[in-house]
């Protein structure tokens, strides 16, 4: 196990970048801690696997360098670092039994019979699979072949880090959050350095204990589920994270005061200085809809039932917004107004959050 | 479910049946007609049961034939499936290259079967031909038209040549169709190149060679045209394979009876060795899942 450090680490595909648009990955200065278990989050496209492919070696990056704990790996080909990856499809070997694919990473290193077959059955334990060892892998279910290939990763005891490629893309719904937990509770176990790369947010946030959310190239923001959630670093983290994601609306501000397009609110904080573009977001499980008259008025498209909570769909100031409202609330034809909880609201300049003075 | 019966359906049946019995029932009860009887000329025939098929099966000439083809498939195979995989390994996985390869491989089996034979039959030839002059010019004691070992080596050398291409056209299907993350796995297991192999490449390639194998199989068990042209089955009868005989049996000798019991055993042995290969193999798949 190690920790992993990006220093100034940058990739891009052309030959001579000029511009940022010519990265796949943005420069970059990050620590992954030992044995915590990170998420890369982020749509397609935005760098997430150029990331995963340079720790793993797969990609050699243009810029910058990669370090296990002190030892720079940059160069260092896959089979030195000493890493083990779980692929978007498992990755099995198929004549061979389950028990032979367990085995097969230690043989390879030439470590003795003993030691194999007592890494294998604790593995084999583990990953809840003792009972089809002896059958062939081919003959396996998706979500038994995903494990076995986290198994063969496991197997180890010195792998520095255990990659996850979007692990649960061939997986069934009612499977995945079985094999999710599972892989919760063995990085408890076994507290390896779990790095795993999704566009899933419900994956992201119930596997890691920090989340990197990645956007065009660029990490945005690193945190915990929660810190995500309350205080997202970019408009983009507010509007990515969440069902449904963040609102974010054109606000004038001087001081304390926030102008909205029709209506003024009080601010909890003091801003000065501001510049740019403004907005400020508020997440939708932070606004009530109320009898018209007690808030600001908004003209509401549409009410979604989902089962354990109603997503008012409606429109302020030429943008849509969406408002979550308690199942048990009956809404009438005069409630139209919206309100704010002021202390869950944030300030954007330019996109980036901004902190203002307590008052 | 319920099922609508309708007899006037059997009409939509009548075209395949037809097609069939055109293509290849009724020219092949011609040859079973030809096997059961005999004649003295004038369009005169008297049935004489099965005594064709026990003289075939009883000849000797047949035997060695059998033997020499016997002999000639499974040499060609032992070759050509080991090479093919070994070249198709071998090639690059892509860009211009890939492609120059896949080009220049594919030469040998745009060529008609004739043409191959005659290529060869000069190229080997000591007196005017590249080959054959530099191997005699070697010191080597070399002559297909008169010894025997050289006959055979050449019409082998010659169908690798010809085939081995086929074998490594299905294979590089098979190896370019095996995701990279395999090779990724394998690299992080630290497995060798052996390991590679025997793991990952060819159980992937196991579905194409089988194909490959199947192929080879029944080309070269009837394999006629080349060696006719190349040796004309000689040195004396030590290149005449089944074909080649069924062919002087039939229009050299005009034993139409023995040649049509001949014909119909040949296609039996092929048809049972096909199948008996076909179901092995995907029996050993079956297994294995």
């Amino acid at each position: 196990m190690a920790r992993i450090t990006l220093s100034k680490l940058a990739h891009s595909y052309v030959k001579d970048p000029k511009s940022d648009k010519d990265y796949a990955l943005r420069e970059l200065n990050h620590e992954w801690e030992d044995g915590a278990a990170y998420a890369l989050l982020g749509p397609s496209g935005c760098g997430k696997s150029t990331l995963l492919n340079i720790i793993s070696g797969i990609v050699t990056p243009s810029h910058g360098r990669i370090l296990f704990d002190d030892i720079d790996v940059t160069f260092e080909d896959t089979t030195d670092r000493n890493i083990a990856q779980v692929f978007q499809f498992p990755v099995v070997y198929d004549t061979m039994t389950v028990q032979q694919n367990l085995e097969f990473p230690l043989k390879n290193r030439g470590k003795d019979a003993k030691y194999i077959a007592q890494r294998v059955a604790s593995i084999a334990r583990s990953i809840q699979v003792e009972d089809i060892l002896h059958k062939k892998a081919r003959g396996l279910s998706a979500d038994q072949k995903q494990k076995i290939s986290l198994g063969r990763g496991m197997v180890r005891e010195d792998v520095n880090a255990i990659l996850f490629d979007e692990p649960l893309t061939v997986i069934d719904p009612h499977m995945k959050w079985e094999l999710r937990t599972q892989l919760k509770a063995l990085h408890k176990e076994l507290k390896h350095t779990m790095i795993f790369v999704t566009h899933d947010q419900t994956e992201a946030l119930t596997f890691a204990d920090k989340v990197v959310v990645m956007n065009v190239g660029e990490v945005v923001q690193i945190g915990t589920p929660q810190e995500l959630f309350e205080k997202p670093a970019h408009t983009f983290v507010g509007y990515f994270i969440g069902s449904p994601g963040m609102n974010i609306l054109d606000v004038e501000i001087s001081g304390n005061q926030a102008k909205l397009f029709d209506a003024n609110v009080e601010l909890t904080q003091n801003y000065s200085g501001l510049k740019g573009k403004l907005e400020l977001g508020i997440r939708p499980e932070f606004m009530t809809l109320c009898e018209e008259g007690q808030g600001i008025k908004i003209e509401i498209t549409r009410i979604e039932d989902v089962a354990h909570h109603k997503i008012v769909r409606a429109r302020y100031d030429n943008k849509d917004i969406n408002i979550i409202v308690q199942e048990d609330v009956v809404i009438t034809k005069t409630m139209n107004n919206m309100t704010f909880d002021m202390s869950k609201v944030n300030i954007y300049e330019n996109s980036w959050l901004v902190e203002g003075e307590k008052i | 479910m319920k099922k609508t019966v309708n007899q006037k359906a059997w009409f939509l049946v009548l075209p395949v049946l037809l097609l069939v019995g055109f293509s290849a029932v009724i020219p092949l009860m011609t040859v079973v007609n030809y096997s059961i009887q005999d004649t003295f000329g004038n369009n005169q025939f008297f049935p004489v049961g099965l005594e064709w098929f026990e003289e075939i099966l009883h000849s000797e000439r047949i035997h060695d034939a059998l033997g020499r083809q016997v002999l000639f498939t499974s040499i060609i195979m032992a070759i050509e499936i080991p090479l093919g995989i070994y070249i198709a390994l071998q090639m690059p996985k892509s860009g211009i290259w890939a492609s120059v390869c896949l080009v220049l491989i594919s030469l040998p089996l745009l060529i008609p079967w004739n043409v191959v034979g005659t290529i060869w039959q000069i190229f080997a030839r000591t007196d005017i031909g590249l080959l054959g002059h530099t191997v005699a010019a070697m010191g080597i004691d070399y002559n297909y038209s008169q010894d025997i070992l050289s006959a055979w080596i050449t019409i082998i050398v010659m169908d690798v040549w010809h085939w081995t291409s086929l074998v490594v056209l299905l294979c590089y299907a098979g190896l370019q169709s095996i995701p990279s993350a395999y090779y990724q796995a394998a690299k992080i297991d630290q497995a060798s190149r052996w390991n590679v192999f025997r793991y990952i490449e060819l159980p992937k390639m196991m579905g194409v060679l089988l194909i490959a194998a199947l192929l080879r199989f029944m080309d070269s068990f009837m394999i006629y045209t080349e060696p006719m042209v190349l040796t004309g089955g000689g040195p004396g009868n030590a290149t005449t394979f089944l074909s080649i005989d069924l062919v002087k049996m039939a229009i050299g000798q005009f034993d139409l009876g023995p040649a049509a019991a001949f014909s119909l055993m040949y296609f039996l042995v092929i048809l049972l060795v096909s199948w008996v290969f076909f179901t092995v193999m995907s029996n050993i798949d079956k297994e294995e899942g």
